[in-house]
Formats: structure tokens, sequence, C-alpha cells
């Protein structure tokens, strides 16, 4: 192996896990159990994983057709909406959290015709974390299934189609499977993302204990006077995503 | 051709980092020069590092430029955060010269450390308004109006100064105010006000008085229960400790003092 792969390689996965580590050691492990137990932790926990399994299927209901757009259908300015899926991955979530609230808000574009129609407003509601948690991961997906459709060998569409399929039953029955582990890859990549989503989520839907208080949120108010609590929200975040991820991917991908 | 690259690249690295290094030792090496006869009492010159509520930024942005002014040779640098942020980072080690905290209990994590000199000393106070949309357009008077169903009040969350305070002031009242967020400062407070995403928020007068153009603010008795006071002090590894101590003088000043009351906060 080549010493200037190796360094950089192993230079790249220290700087990854120290910051893990110094979590880890600086843990208060004596007084984690009843930490663990309080009724605060396991809520905002299982807001979060809730919270971020809905924003993933959102985006894979709304993501997937788009991909596939960009993908497989020319049409004028596509480099341009290519461009424009990216955009809530340069913009600082904080500011994708006022842009939500311009739009969705209580007076915003979409928000004030909500409110007057169906007396319904997205702020300060769970659906609202939905929305600004999907809003931030959805080029994640986007991005990781359109490059799989641009790399899938499109002649297996071709064949079905010269075998009578439609397009939707060719979508479905031969483009979907093809791509899988691409949906899968970009999926996993969406749902991470929307876990640790907290600036567009604190801006967009607030703070507040069982409605859209999740666990990125509660540490950084732990952070304020308890840094043993925030540590320990940050590392019960981190084991149990792992954790998933873990098992999921034996399931999905098998294991390598 | 290859090894000649990576060299090129390494001394390039070497060279930042030399660079770096030598940024962040410069403080330390700024020691301030001698007293020069006929200058103002404390003659200091150099960079005066102050860590600063966020609350503080207009005032404070403002006694920086006059005591560079009346301290020629000076250069005020600001870091303006919430106060626990600062007082971890300078409790990590930050090399800061002052720290000027919202709020006496991050003030207490810093010299209970060890990293102040003295006593802190308080400078100014500040006092909760209810902030609510141009107009009053809900016709709120007091706490006791925030309690009406369908309405909605964003508060800070009990973690931060702000928070802490309304929390006081809420219970001085005796009444139960259900909030819809509890923001992470006070700034996020307000900015749900500004843009009608909430009827009401509890923030200080000096938040609600920099932002008249959006909101306005109704003063109620309660807060008085819930005074914040804001503490100064030198910090104790302060890489130009003259130069801090001079600037803590300056913020002492009746100059500084008519400038922050102007911002709406009240003298100590």
């Amino acid at each position: 192996m080549p010493i200037a792969l190796l360094l950089p390689a192993t230079l790249g996965l220290l700087f990854l896990i120290l910051p893990l580590a110094g979590l880890v050691i600086r843990a208060p492990w004596s007084t984690l159990p009843q930490r663990l137990t309080e009724p605060g932790v396991l809520t905002a926990l299982r807001l979060s994983l809730q919270c971020a399994t809905l924003a993933t299927l959102l985006c894979l209901v709304l993501g997937v057709p788009l991909a596939w757009l960009l993908a497989r259908v020319q049409f004028t300015g596509r480099r341009f909406v290519r461009a424009l899926v990216t955009v809530p991955l340069v913009l600082p979530p904080v500011v994708g959290g006022v842009a939500l609230l311009l739009v969705f808000g209580r007076n915003g574009l979409v928000g004030s015709w909500l409110d007057d129609t169906f007396g319904f407003t997205l702020p300060f509601t769970t659906t609202g974390v939905v929305v600004a948690e999907a809003f931030v991961a959805m080029p994640f997906l986007i991005i990781a299934v359109e490059g799989a459709l641009r790399g899938a060998d499109t002649r297996y569409e071709e064949a079905a189609a010269t075998l009578g399929a439609g397009r939707w039953t060719t979508f479905t029955h031969v483009t979907l499977p093809l791509v899988a582990p691409g949906i899968a890859a970009g999926a996993v990549l969406c749902w991470a993302r929307a876990l640790g989503e907290f600036g567009a989520t604190i801006t967009f839907a607030g703070n507040y204990p069982g409605t859209t208080q999740t666990m990125p949120l509660a540490v950084y108010l732990a952070l304020e006077n308890d840094l043993d609590a925030a540590i320990v929200l940050s590392l019960i975040l981190l084991v149990v995503s792992v954790a998933i991820l873990a098992a999921l991917r034996d399931r999905w991908i098998g294991s390598t | 051709m290859r090894s000649r690259w990576i060299r090129t690249t390494l001394a390039g690295l070497m060279a930042v980092a030399v660079v770096g290094l030598s940024g962040c030792g410069n403080d330390s090496t700024d020691t301030p020069s001698p007293p020069s006869a006929g200058g103002s009492s404390a003659a200091v010159t150099g960079n005066v590092t102050v860590f600063a509520a966020a609350s503080l930024t207009e005032s404070f942005t403002e006694i920086g430029k006059d005591f560079e002014a009346a301290n020629p040779g000076t250069k005020v640098i600001f870091n303006f955060a919430g106060s626990s942020a600062l007082a971890t980072q300078i409790n990590q080690g930050a090399p800061a010269d002052v720290f000027a905290s919202a709020a006496p209990k991050n003030m207490a994590t810093v010299t209970d450390a060890g990293n102040g000199t003295g006593t802190a000393t308080t400078f100014v106070k500040n006092q909760l308004v209810i902030a609510v949309a141009k107009g009053n357009p809900k016709g709120i008077k007091g706490l006791s109006d925030l309690t009406k169903p369908g309405l909605k009040v964003a508060l800070c969350a009990e973690q931060v100064p702000c928070g802490a305070a309304a929390k006081k002031a809420i219970d001085a009242a005796k009444v139960k105010i259900t909030p819809v967020t509890l923001e992470q400062d006070v700034k996020g407070a307000l900015s749900k006000v500004k843009l009608g995403e909430v009827d009401a928020s509890l923030v200080y007068r000096t938040d609600a008085k920099a932002a008249t153009a959006d909101v306005d603010a109704v003063e109620f008795p309660e807060s008085a229960q819930a005074i914040n006071d804001y503490p100064i002090i030198v910090l104790k590894k302060a890489p130009n400790a003259a130069g801090a101590q001079a600037f803590v003088d300056y913020v002492l000043s009746d100059k500084a003092t008519s400038l922050l009351t102007e911002a709406g906060f009240q003298a100590p």
C-alpha cells in the first residue's frame, strides 16, 4: 500500500474519530444510568427518531421521482434545476429555517393560506420539525439516487419497453430494483442528516419538550449549564443512530 | 516530480502552521508599552480581546470604537456570543483579556474555575419587557394577558439568562403561561415576534429597543423581580492585562455608562 495514500487515510480517520473519542473519554460514566432514565431524554430521543424517519419517508416519496426526472428526462433548464436542488446543502440551516418561515410561517406565502383555510400552522408543531428536516435532508437522497440512476444501464429499461412494459411498469419493475442500493444509501444519508438537524428545526419549528425538542436541540440547551448532560445526550444519539444504521446495513445491503 | 509536489505542499502546510501558531502567540508577546509621559493616566497599546454577551453587541461595538480613539495604538477585538458559551471558551483556554457576562451565573463559572482577577464588577442591569408586534394589535398590557387562549407566546429556555429571568417574573406575577417555544437565546425569541410567528415574547428592554422598527415594548411591573446584573472582569490569563484593565475602567466610566443607558440598560 502506497504511503502517499496510507498516511492521509490514517490522518483522515483520526480526524473523524478523535472528537468521538473525546466524547467517550469525557462522559460521566458513573452517573450515566440515572441520566439515561430521565424522562426528558427518552421523549427527545423518541421524537428525534420519529421525525427523522417521517422526514426520510417524505423525501423518498418526493425525492425519488425528482431524481428520476433529473436523470432520465431531457428538458431545458435541467442543469439549473439540478443546481437548485442542492441549495439546502449550501444554505446555512438557520437561513433555511427563516426561509421556511417566510413561506410556511403564519404570515408566509403558503402558511397564511393554510391558516385561513384550515386553521392550521406548521411552526411549533411536530409536523414542522418533519418539514424542516426534510428540507435540509432531501438533497442527500436526490443526489445519491440521481447518481445511481445515471450509472444504471438504461438497456434494461429499453428492453422492458420493447417487451411492452409501459413507463410506469418499467419504472416500478425495472428501474427501482436496479437502483435500490442507491436509494438505500441515499435514504440512510438522508435519515442521518435529518437526525442531526438543528438550525432549521429550532428556527422553523421552535423548541418545546415533547412537541419539537429533538435530541440536537436538547443537547444544545443542556450545553448551556450542564456539559455532562450534553455529552450523555450526544452519546445516546450517536450510539442509537449507529446501531440502527448498522442493523439496516446488514439487512439491506448484506453484511460485507 | 511527485515527491517535489509533496515537498512543496508540506512546506506550504508548515508555513501555514507556523504563521497560525505565531498568530496565536502574538497576543501573549504583546506586552503593553510603558506609559508615555504626558499620556492619559495609563497609556496602553496592543490588542484587547473582549468576550462579551450577545446582548452587548451594539453598545460594546460603540464603546470599543470610543476606547480605541481615546487610546491610540489599541485595537479592541470582540467575540460576541451567549454568555455560557463564552464562559466555556474561556475555561477551555481561549486567549481573552476581558469577560463581560449577561448573568452572574456565567461569570461565576469563570471565577470559580480561577480564571478571573479580583471580583467582577456589575456595570449595568437589564430588565425584561413584553415584545409585541408593532402597534400592539392584540392589546397586550401585562403578563396576565399572555395567558389568553389562542395567543402564541415565545419564551427563552430556562437554561439561558433571559429564560431564567422570564421564569422569575412569571412566578412573581403568579400566572401560568404556556409558550409554544422555548428559544435558545433572546434574539431567537425576538425574531419570532418580528416574523409574526408569535404574538408576544419576553425579551430584554435593550433588545426590544434595538428593534423598535419591528416591535413595540410593553413594560410590566413584575420585571422588577427579575433584573439581570451584567458583571465584567479582567481575566487571569489576559495576554494584555494593562489593556484589559483600561477597557474595564472605560466601560465603568460615565461616558460609557451614558451610552449603555441610552441603549436601554440601567446603571447599576
